[in-house]
């Protein structure tokens, strides 16, 4: 399993939501999951993916407070501490 | 009251003769075939060239041809800028023979492999049978009913017929009809081999004597269907008319058609009435003619039982299936514009592949040369017949331009 450092975490995030769709630069922490056209079924696709990579168990209730990309870059950190 | 008319005004087709319904037409009459080692693969067609990056991984491979196929379509009626009625009376009724199949399976490898976690939350959206339907309305916002027809392979001239009666009954002023298939896979292969349906030789030469079984092809096919008066004060150019429908039911047998054809003939009987028109009208019949021995002897009894022997053997037959193989939920969709186009072109394409001729089968099959199609009475009369497993019998009367 890999070491959930905030840099790795924002890399691996940010091309699995490239792969959704958006375009690679437009995925910035500030963005937002409207603006990028990331809705529920890509969030538990990310979900698999951050779990399958670093052990982060994030459930539906954890996803809906979700705004922006770098929402979900801490929140995969915090939770892999 | 007399009740509206439904008119053709775009068509749009993936297949394995490649990507556009006339460059099909042209490829059939030219004498060749859509088949590589023994299946109808669409090897042109790559959805990420013509959807965007979301649209191609939300969809399984059906829904991507689909949707491309109804591109094509809605150019031709004029509708890509601009739709021409709200959106709220446009309805989508769009057919497949089974659905998502290559998702399925991908799913349930996933799910064996690595469990209940790595199974994508897509799945359900990637392989529902009415994923095609839902890609369409969205892809093109068309807001009124839609839903799926499933009825193996007269999926695709059931929806054609359904959109008709809802333009008829005034449930909608347009549709988007069709139908897609894309289960070149394994488990496809090995079930529709184990029934004995498939052409162990890999070649498709309907109502051959050496014929034994049908080529699975893939493709999907797309009729933009518009009440007339509405198409005629917008200016559109129509390509034909859905003249007739109707559609029958063996209760016979799981798999295999009747063979005295009853059924079947009922169906050819009640389209022509559904169009006001008798066989001694009709210019030409685009056979389903799937190659499967059974198939293409019942289909031969039935024509001659709503023909009448005398005009049975004058009437021109050809099969689609002899150049596509066999795309199942599609082959409706796509053998009625196939028809449609080759009026309009006046020709009568030909059944490739058809050299030996089989003596119990004695109609005018029109063996591998396309000849000219003179119509009887101004307008081309064709009709398109479609059968599927189940016992599902669906004969359309098509017009052509005059």
């Amino acid at each position: 399993m890999a070491t959930a450092t905030p840099e790795a975490v924002e890399a691996r995030v940010v091309e699995a939501l490239a792969s959704f769709g958006p375009d690679a630069d437009q995925v910035t922490r500030e963005a937002t999951f409207e603006e990028l056209d990331i809705d529920s079924l890509d969030l538990v696709e990310l979900a698999q993916i951050v779990e399958d990579d670093y052990g982060v168990e994030l459930k539906g209730d954890d996803m809906k407070s979700l705004k922006t990309v770098g929402d979900a870059i801490d929140l995969v950190v915090a939770r892999a501490q | 009251m007399t009740r509206p008319r439904v008119v053709i005004t775009g068509v749009g087709t993936v297949s394995g003769l490649g990507l556009g319904a006339d460059l099909l037409l042209r490829r059939w009459v030219a004498g060749e075939v859509g088949i590589t080692d023994g299946e109808g693969a669409a090897l042109d067609y790559v959805a990420t060239d013509h959807l965007s990056k979301k649209e191609a991984r939300r969809t399984d491979r059906f829904a991507q041809m689909a949707m491309t196929a109804s591109d094509e379509a809605l150019a031709q009626a004029g509708w890509s800028e601009e739709l021409p009625y709200d959106p709220e009376r446009i309805s989508v009724i769009y057919a497949t023979g089974i659905g998502g199949l290559e998702s399925v399976e991908q799913q349930h490898d996933l799910l064996r492999d690595n469990g209940e976690n790595a199974v994508s939350p897509l799945s359900v959206p990637l392989f529902m049978p009415n994923a095609a339907v839902a890609a369409l309305s969205m892809r093109h916002n068309l807001r009124g009913q839609s839903y799926a027809v499933a009825s193996a392979c007269a999926a695709g001239s059931h929806s054609i017929g359904a959109a008709t009666r809802a333009i008829q009954v005034g449930d909608a002023d347009a549709v988007v009809a069709g139908g897609a298939e894309a289960t070149l896979t394994w488990l496809a292969r090995a079930s529709f081999g184990k029934m004995g349906a498939l052409s162990p030789t890999g070649i498709s030469r309907p109502f051959d004597l050496r014929r034994d079984g049908f080529v699975m092809g893939e493709g999907a096919g797309v009729l933009i269907l518009e009440e007339r008066e509405r198409a005629i004060a917008r200016g559109a150019t129509i390509l034909g008319e859905i003249r007739g429908y109707a559609s029958t039911s063996d209760a016979y047998h799981l798999t295999a058609p009747d063979p005295s054809g009853q059924t079947a003939a009922d169906a050819i009987r009640l389209a022509l009435k559904d169009a006001k028109l008798t066989a001694a009208d009709v210019d030409y019949i685009n056979a389903h003619g799937t190659s499967t021995g059974l198939n293409d002897a019942s289909e031969t009894a039935a024509i001659k039982l709503a023909f009448g022997d005398e005009l049975a053997k004058q009437v021109p037959i050809s099969s689609t299936k002899s150049t596509t193989g066999h795309t199942l939920g599609a082959a409706g969709a796509i053998e009625a514009i196939a028809t449609v186009l080759a009026m309009n072109a006046r020709i009568v394409p030909p059944t490739l592949g058809l050299d030996v001729p089989d003596p119990e089968l004695d109609l005018d099959y029109v063996p591998n040369v396309p000849r000219p199609l003179q119509p009887r009475n101004g307008a081309p009369i064709a009709l398109s017949n479609s059968f599927g497993f189940g016992g599902h019998n669906v004969v359309l009367a098509l017009e052509g331009a005059a």
